[in-house]
């Protein structure tokens, strides 16, 4: 019952947010400079034209009139038209949004796994060399942007020794028999592995390059949380029973030890998030923040609104997953 | 009478300094018997249980001596090895029932994980087993308790979990390290009771690590003064009550209270009786360092 309360407290605030996010983006694409119409027309369009078009867009209003249509539209499930695409946004967006998600799954699942490897390798050889080597790692992660580690990437695994694609999603000669957008899913539900393989190849790099970062954050903060749950008297008292010191880091220490580095990972994976929009450009990756910045350079305002929208929701869901795994993980937070 | 646990010559001392935290110490526990271990805070006394049971913390190394369980030398032994004789015939009473339980997982497990991971129980049978263990500390209402995590119990219960855990495995000995400390004085009473009525029905040898004397006439047949990490005096409870060898041991005495003279004032330990013991300490440091 409390749970379920909690649950649509979230959802309440969750709208709230969106629409706090919506405002914002709204009246700033609109104030900054830039005027999507002055895109469209060829030099010495005539004042009656472009006159005509900003009117067609309704963009001739005020701010808080053309919000209001804006939000009319979006509460009926209409996001508008795109400027650019002349076609609508939402469809235009949720085309691209799996390709999005599935790159930033893919470097979260990669950032967990190497931050996590090398928490517990650190904790498990602490004091020693193998420590030190790790906090060498984890500092130039941490130092070394994700579009740098992107280049480092494209030139070292991409050009030098080709193992790995260095742009596009999938290889254009193949053919594709998907008919969601949930491509690496989809194929391994079709049992395609030639076809998850070529997706794979495509999305390791730029998923690489995203997990970096956030893979030294998450093997210098659990290993830290690691090292001080080892001093605890229940992990003591585990060595007392005869256990062997991994199985102490890992059934004793690692579930208490795990939960700061949880809310770490919620409020990061956002910014892995909003990562994708570089490291898909210079990658060529077809996912929304490919699109996001196609956006932004011809000032479509209407698919600018509907991208950062989906975003903002994204964002909202990471928190709200991370928040109800913490309390599934924390038995003292359950009941209250 | 056999000593189950035999510590000779033990000394340890912070890594990389030559200062003693132990200082030869050498006693001795025999199978059945209770032998509490008293000392002022910071006489090494936890740090004795801690060496025995291979709990140091990192920082402190042990520079020599022997600490063998039932003949077999610990500190020769690979950690391994070492650990799993401990986790199989020796166990731990904690001092803080509130940190040394782990949080996130259920009593029940935590009882008896030794019994399955180790010497390779059932799961079932550690279960029944668990429930008859709690029977024996005296709860209630096993099967709750079993399912329950810690912060739903409170710390009287909590130590008496951890005591049932401590036997679990049928324990050749159990050091109690200050196990009722945390507590307070109705419960502790309670606690030390059972923990007495357990090492009698087990038949344990136990190491009751304490700084409370009043503690040690209740529940010790034998046992060891430190101070500073040095054995001052080894003695039968009783003959220790009537007649203390040791100036130190007599001014420790005198500073406890006596349920029998309640209005008397007690007595702080002499600065010459600290300072008499203290030169000893030295003297004997001198010596050690002499020979090594």
């Amino acid at each position: 019952m409390r749970l379920l309360q909690t649950l649509l407290m979230r959802l309440a605030m969750m709208a709230i947010t969106l629409f706090g996010a919506a405002v914002i983006v709204f009246v700033v694409i609109r104030v900054v400079p830039g005027n999507p119409i002055a895109m469209m027309l060829p030099p010495g369009a005539s004042d009656e034209d472009i006159a005509r078009l900003t009117a067609h867009y309704g963009l001739d209003k005020s701010i808080p009139e053309q919000f209001f249509v804006w939000l009319g539209g979006v509460l009926h499930g209409d996001f508008g038209t795109s400027i650019s695409l002349r076609q609508p946004v939402m469809p235009l967006v949720l085309g691209r949004l799996p390709a999005t998600l599935e790159l930033s799954i893919f470097a979260l699942v990669l950032a967990v796994i190497i931050g996590g490897a090398m928490a517990l390798t650190g904790t498990r050889f602490r004091g020693g060399r193998t420590e030190a080597v790790i906090d060498v790692a984890n500092g130039a992660g941490l130092s070394i942007p994700d579009f740098l580690w992107a280049l480092v990437l494209i030139l070292t695994l991409g050009v030098l020794y080709p193992v790995f694609h260095i742009s596009g999603r999938i290889s254009p000669s193949l053919d594709l028999p998907f008919t969601t957008q949930f491509y690496v899913f989809e194929s391994i539900l079709r049992l395609r592995f030639d076809l998850w393989w070529d997706l794979l190849k495509h999305m390791f790099m730029p998923a690489l390059a995203l997990a970096i970062p956030l893979a030294a954050i998450i093997g210098q903060l659990l290993k830290q949380s690691l090292k001080e749950t080892m001093h605890l008297d229940y992990v003591v008292l585990a060595r007392t029973k005869g256990y062997g010191e991994n199985h102490v880091i890992l059934f004793d220490a690692l579930r208490n030890a795990v939960l700061p580095t949880l809310t770490l990972i919620g409020v990061q994976f956002t910014f892995l998030i909003g990562g994708t929009v570089i490291i898909e450009r210079l990658f060529s990756y077809e996912g929304l923040g490919n699109m996001a910045i196609d956006a932004v350079i011809n000032r479509d305002l209407p698919l600018i609104q509907g991208i950062v929208l989906v975003f903002a929701l994204l964002f909202t869901v990471v928190n709200l997953v991370v928040d109800l795994t913490y309390a599934l993980l924390n038995p003292r937070l359950r009941h209250a | 009478m056999t000593a189950f646990l035999e510590i000779e010559n033990l000394s340890a001392a912070i890594k990389g300094t030559p200062d003693r935290l132990l200082r030869s110490v050498s006693l001795h526990v025999n199978s059945g018997e209770v032998c509490g271990l008293v000392g002022e805070s910071g006489a090494g006394k936890s740090m004795i249980g801690k060496a025995v049971l291979g709990i140091l913390p990192s920082a402190v190394e042990i520079v020599e001596g022997q600490v063998r369980l039932d003949g077999e030398d610990l500190l020769a032994m690979p950690q391994r090895e070492r650990r799993r004789l401990i986790g199989a015939t020796a166990a731990l009473i904690p001092q803080d029932p509130l940190t040394a339980l782990n949080p996130s997982r259920r009593i029940g497990p935590q009882i008896t994980d030794r019994l399955v991971d180790i010497l390779g129980w059932t799961k079932h049978d550690a279960r029944t087993r668990a429930a008859e263990l709690l029977d024996e500390v005296h709860i209630e209402n096993p099967q709750r308790v079993l399912a329950s995590y810690p912060h739903e119990l409170s710390g009287g219960m909590r130590q008496r979990v951890l005591i049932a855990s401590a036997f679990a495995a049928n324990p050749k000995l159990v050091i109690a390290d200050e196990p009722t400390t945390a507590l307070d004085v109705t419960v502790q009473k309670q606690i030390l009771r059972l923990i007495r009525e357990m090492q009698e029905r087990h038949g344990t040898a136990m190491l009751f690590v304490t700084h409370d004397l009043g503690v040690v006439s209740k529940i010790c047949q034998r046992l060891v003064v430190l101070f500073a990490g040095m054995v001052v005096e080894k003695a039968g409870v009783s003959d220790f009550y009537a007649n203390p060898a040791h100036a130190y041991s007599k001014a420790l005495l005198s500073a406890t209270p006596k349920f029998t003279e309640p209005f008397t004032s007690l007595t702080p330990v002499d600065q010459t009786v600290i300072s008499a013991v203290s030169e000893q300490v030295e003297a004997a440091d001198r010596e050690w360092r002499h020979a090594h």
